[in-house]
């Protein structure tokens, strides 16, 4: 074909990051992103207040963990609040009655994430599409209810006076400057760990078979055992994310199990830009952003987001940080 | 006609195959031998049931009722990951790329097949770059070299099915199920691909559905004709070809076998 000849260029596929990033899988615009990223984890909390960013770390991780699952395999659960709400339960829990250490109680909360992911995921994996988000919801609405029934939750109360106690049994959290770095860290290593996933051979494999299943089957890979990995690291991460948020507020309730907060990620993936790397992040800190600082105008919060969901949906698909790298022709 | 002679030699093997939707009878009753080494091709209207064959050869089909053996093995109850493995292969109708990956992940994701499952989602996926040399040793053996980091979904038609048979020859298959390798490509694409098939074909076993009986007469030892999901005939091309029968089910669809003896 005479097409051919002309449309063979140099390469265009993976553009070659700043060094040292680049091991981390950045391209050149990533690395970028990721140095102001830290940039902002460092001085934000002498600008912002310290529990109102742990919110949003919180969120952006819980963020990034579901578009691990909805960008990069394709998946759409409407079940996450279990992971995120089950894991702050554990985590305050543990906290609390058996008296773990504060990293012990966001890795019991991660731990009960990936317990929650593998039982689900083993009921759901198979199925495609809207039944893979309905089986989701299903079992997440019978999560809810076991923490509305059982003895250790609280019921209605939840779990309060939860303490953040003393990081590897020395040092004392309870300062917010000294829990922001803790959530800071945390939030840091599950974002570097779900790009890391991405950008590994099984990620490889995933966005193979995110592409095309039924090639990525005849190749001779089982797509079901992959999505499954790829369902419980997203389950544990989510898990952690409800973990560390529980000991921030010292609290666990029933608002993060309810099915609005499945809802309230997918808002913020959708609109933050499904499967960009930044994306989830941004679409986090604006959620909570609005909740906060619109808080007065009381019942409207959920009318304006349901407003900007609309406007998202209708004039730009690609979330925010879809655009920007749209428009900048890059990767974010 | 089956020959028995060569019974000995068959690498895939059917017997009473059939799979029926709803009580409608796809394929009925289908008793397939590819002779090890051969390139067999299977013909026959629209709607004959080939492609139905090819997905329960492969077993994104589970077959109502009959056995299909591979090399010896019964493979009637496996999943397709698990046949795709002992080296039963097959490429789709519509091109089946990765369309996101470059050309050169395509191939590398079929060649990363041979670290076993790929399950280490803490590792750099550098690790994959001791897979480049061969990738681009298979990428210049169709024709892809200079379109290595090109996203495959960019590629003209005829390119995405040489990429497409670069990726199967990743898992150096003992046998590839081709389905309609030639389809939609102009004469001088189906050229490049025929010459393809027939070079990638040394030391395997080739089978293919295809509707351009200029190829099938071209490059096919054996041919069985489907219609109506029943084997109609089966031997070589001159053989059918001069099949009645043959004609008859081909006059009613596609004219064009009446004189198909003429290439060559």
């Amino acid at each position: 074909m005479a097409a051919d000849s002309i449309t063979a260029t140099p390469e265009t596929s993976r553009v070659r990051g700043l060094p040292g990033l680049q091991a981390l899988g950045f391209n050149r615009a990533q690395s970028i992103a990721f140095l102001l990223l830290l940039a902002f984890l460092a001085i934000g909390p002498f600008f912002l207040y310290p529990v109102f960013l742990m919110k949003l770390l919180c969120f952006a991780l819980f963020a990034c963990a579901f578009n691990l699952l909805i960008g990069y395999v394709g998946l759409l659960s409407f079940g996450h609040a279990m992971f995120f709400g089950m894991g702050g339960y554990l985590a305050a829990h543990s906290a609390k009655v058996w008296g773990f250490t504060p990293e012990l109680a966001i890795l019991t909360g991660g731990a009960m994430g990936a317990l929650l992911g593998v039982i689900s995921g083993w009921l759901a994996i198979r199925r495609q599409g809207i039944y893979f988000a309905m089986i989701t919801l299903a079992l997440a609405q019978m999560v809810y209810f076991l923490c509305l029934q059982m003895r250790f939750t609280g019921g209605e109360d939840g779990i309060q006076g939860v303490p953040r106690g003393r990081l590897f049994g020395v040092f004392d959290l309870s300062a917010d400057l000294s829990m922001y770095w803790l959530v800071a860290a945390v939030f840091l290593i599950g974002f570097l760990l779900i790009n890391r996933v991405i950008h590994s051979p099984f990620g490889q494999v995933l966005t193979a078979i995110r592409e095309n299943e039924p090639r990525a089957i005849s190749l001779g890979y089982r797509a079901d055992d992959y999505k499954m990995l790829a369902f419980v690291l997203s389950a544990t991460l989510a898990g952690v994310a409800g973990g560390t948020k529980a000991l921030v507020f010292g609290i666990a309730t029933l608002t993060d199990v309810y099915w609005a907060m499945s809802g309230e990620v997918v808002l913020m993936t959708l609109l933050g830009g499904l499967g960009t790397v930044f994306g989830p992040a941004v679409g986090a800190a604006v959620i909570v952003t609005m909740q906060n600082y619109l808080a007065e105008f009381g019942a409207w919060v959920t009318v304006i987001q349901g407003g900007i969901f609309v406007i998202c949906v209708v004039a730009f698909r690609a979330g925010i940080v879809g655009e920007i790298a749209r428009w900048l022709r890059v990767r974010l | 006609m089956p020959d028995t002679i060569l019974d000995s030699g068959a690498i895939l093997e059917t017997a009473g195959l059939t799979k029926e939707f709803l009580g409608f009878v796809a394929v009925g009753d289908v008793s397939l031998k590819v002779r090890r080494g051969s390139i067999h091709g299977l013909i026959g209207p629209n709607g004959a049931g080939k492609t139905t064959c090819f997905n329960l050869l492969t077993k994104f089909l589970q077959p109502s009722r009959g056995t299909i053996h591979f090399d010896g093995r019964d493979i009637t109850r496996l999943k397709p990951a698990e046949v795709a493995r002992l080296g039963l292969v097959r490429s789709f109708q519509i091109s089946a790329v990765f369309p996101h990956l470059s050309v050169l992940e395509n191939v590398r994701v079929a060649l990363q097949r041979q670290r076993g499952g790929s399950f280490d989602f803490w590792r750099s996926d550098s690790v994959l770059r001791r897979y480049d040399d061969r990738a681009m040793e298979l990428l210049e053996d169709v024709g892809l070299i200079g379109f290595t980091h090109r996203p495959a979904g960019e590629l003209p038609y005829g390119r995405k099915r040489a990429l497409e048979i670069a990726t199967t020859l990743a898992l150096d298959p003992v046998m590839m199920l081709l389905d309609e390798p030639t389809a939609g490509m102009t004469a001088e694409d189906v050229d490049r691909v025929v010459s393809l098939i027939r070079r990638v074909a040394a030391g395997r076993t080739v089978l293919m559905v295809e509707h351009n009986l200029k190829v099938v007469e071209g490059l096919c030892d054996t041919i069985t004709v489907l219609t109506r999901g029943r084997v109609l005939a089966e031997g070589d091309y001159a053989t059918v070809s001069r099949n009645p029968e043959v004609v008859a089910a081909y006059l009613g669809t596609d004219p064009s076998i009446a004189g198909g003896t003429h290439h060559g």
